[in-house]
């Protein structure tokens, strides 16, 4: 569902562009609003969020889609918890649906999919891996690098039991915003991927904007 | 050859180490059965069943007969080699505590003993602890022997064709594998009541892998995946 924010870019007190290849890692607090923005189209933005104040709870793509009884992701969307507590909800969004089946590459996971020889090429899990060891104190290890969210991919299911990984239906300027529900850490790996042509081997950046609680009243 | 063969009630939770070479084969003896499972590699318990990773490599959303189970390392756990359902859900993850209290009623074991109401996020958890592994652990499940269909929208339906008395699903082994399973009702099931059935599994010899295997050559992914296997393996 299609769902323009209201909010002003110029009123976020937290602006940050995240090349390709590059990690995101930042808490946001309950009642924050956090944009990511698809700055030059059909890139993805692959996704973690964990309970700021206990990491082991965190983002269930499992949950998620059983309670909303929809595997795709738009404005809406309440995403759900590990122990089924809603941790942030969507509440804009001009790229209509996110993926939450599909997962993130890994460097393995591209031995399968492309070639093994392609297993050093840089991949999103490796990605989150470094963002958890550069920032130890958040007690993050590699048991919570799990089944993400892939802003603006588009990833069809039909119903037959088929799953496509079809050409983007993002653009240069579209975004998803959130409202986090609870203290939130995002962690986000903008993905470095150049075996796929759903970005046309073209990996860009993204930006992540965070608006306080009084902007959004 | 059946080396083993038990049955599990509803609502009960198991786990075992599954060696490569062996399959194991699960039967729906009632009907409307489900059997949650996740895998871990013993070797290296960080090493998990990933449920994106095996369905966009495959580019399949329902598990079934020819599909590999892949582990977050590029790895096969094992095969699926052969299956008289068609379609095995994963992902629409566990049923817990809440959720069943408010679908069937309070778990109680005062009352109902070994009948208890047991939820599968609480017998994962139970059967994870056995080996180390907390909640963090787990992960996307397999649902064995539940078809949830989606629309063209995404919107998920619990199917009206679930599995009848007789239905089985063989997994092969292809690498050492612990298996934690649970026998609770599909989250999603609409029954009246807390469903009741009965789940055979049987451990068996597997037969050699072919070259011309269906698993090994469902698609190039699967090729692949078996030479990750293959170098894993390598000396042994």
């Amino acid at each position: 569902m299609i769902k323009e924010s209201e909010l002003q870019a110029e009123n976020a007190f937290d602006r940050e562009t995240v090349g390709a290849g590059d990690y995101y890692l930042k808490v946001v607090k309950k009642g924050q609003t956090v944009r990511i923005l698809d700055l030059e189209g059909n890139q993805a933005a692959d996704t973690l969020f964990y309970n700021a104040n206990d990491v082991s709870e965190r983002y269930s793509a499992t949950d998620t889609i059983r309670e909303q009884g929809n595997l795709y992701l738009t404005a809406g969307s309440v995403l759900m918890s590990n122990e089924c507590n809603p941790m942030l909800k969507i509440v804009a969004d001009t790229c209509g649906r996110h993926d939450t089946v599909g997962g993130a590459c890994a460097t393995e996971s591209n031995t399968v999919r492309y070639a093994l020889e392609k297993k050093c090429m840089h991949a999103c899990r490796d990605s989150w891996l470094l963002a958890i060891a550069e920032n130890e104190e958040l007690g993050l290890t590699k048991k919570d690098i799990t089944h993400n969210i892939n802003f603006f991919m588009n990833v069809p299911v039909t119903s037959d039991g088929k799953l496509t990984f079809a050409d983007g239906i993002s653009g240069a300027g579209k975004y998803v915003e959130l409202e986090a529900l609870m203290d939130v850490v995002v962690l986000i790996s903008n993905c470095p991927q150049l075996n796929n042509p759903c970005n046309a081997y073209n990996p860009t950046p993204i930006e992540v904007l965070i608006w306080n609680e009084s902007e959004v009243l | 050859m059946i080396l083993y063969k038990d049955a599990l009630p509803s609502g009960k939770h198991w786990s075992m180490r599954m060696r490569r070479g062996t399959s194991l084969r699960l039967i729906d003896k009632t009907g409307g059965a489900n059997v949650g499972i996740l895998f871990y590699n013993p070797e290296n318990l960080l090493e998990r069943y990933n449920a994106p990773d095996s369905l966009k490599c495959q580019h399949t959303f329902k598990l079934t007969q020819g599909h590999c189970l892949y582990s977050d390392m590029g790895r096969i756990f094992c095969a699926i080699t052969d299956d008289s359902f068609g379609w095995h859900d994963t992902v629409s993850g566990n049923s817990n505590a809440a959720l069943v209290e408010k679908k069937w009623g309070k778990r109680d074991y005062q009352t109902e003993r070994n009948n208890w109401k047991q939820n599968g996020t609480d017998a994962f958890l139970v059967e994870a602890a056995k080996y180390g592994l907390n909640k963090q652990d787990l992960a996307a499940n397999l649902n064995v022997f539940s078809k949830i269909e989606p629309d063209d929208e995404g919107a998920l339906n619990y199917s009206a064709q679930q599995s009848k008395a007789g239905d089985f699903i063989e997994l092969r082994f292809e690498m050492d594998t612990l298996v934690l399973l649970h026998t609770c009702p599909h989250p999603l099931n609409p029954s009246a009541t807390y469903p009741e059935f009965e789940v055979e599994y049987q451990i068996l010899q597997s037969a050699p892998v072919s070259d011309d295997d269906l698993c090994k050559n469902l698609c190039a992914e699967n090729q692949r995946g078996y030479e990750n296997n293959r170098l894993y393996h390598l000396g042994l």
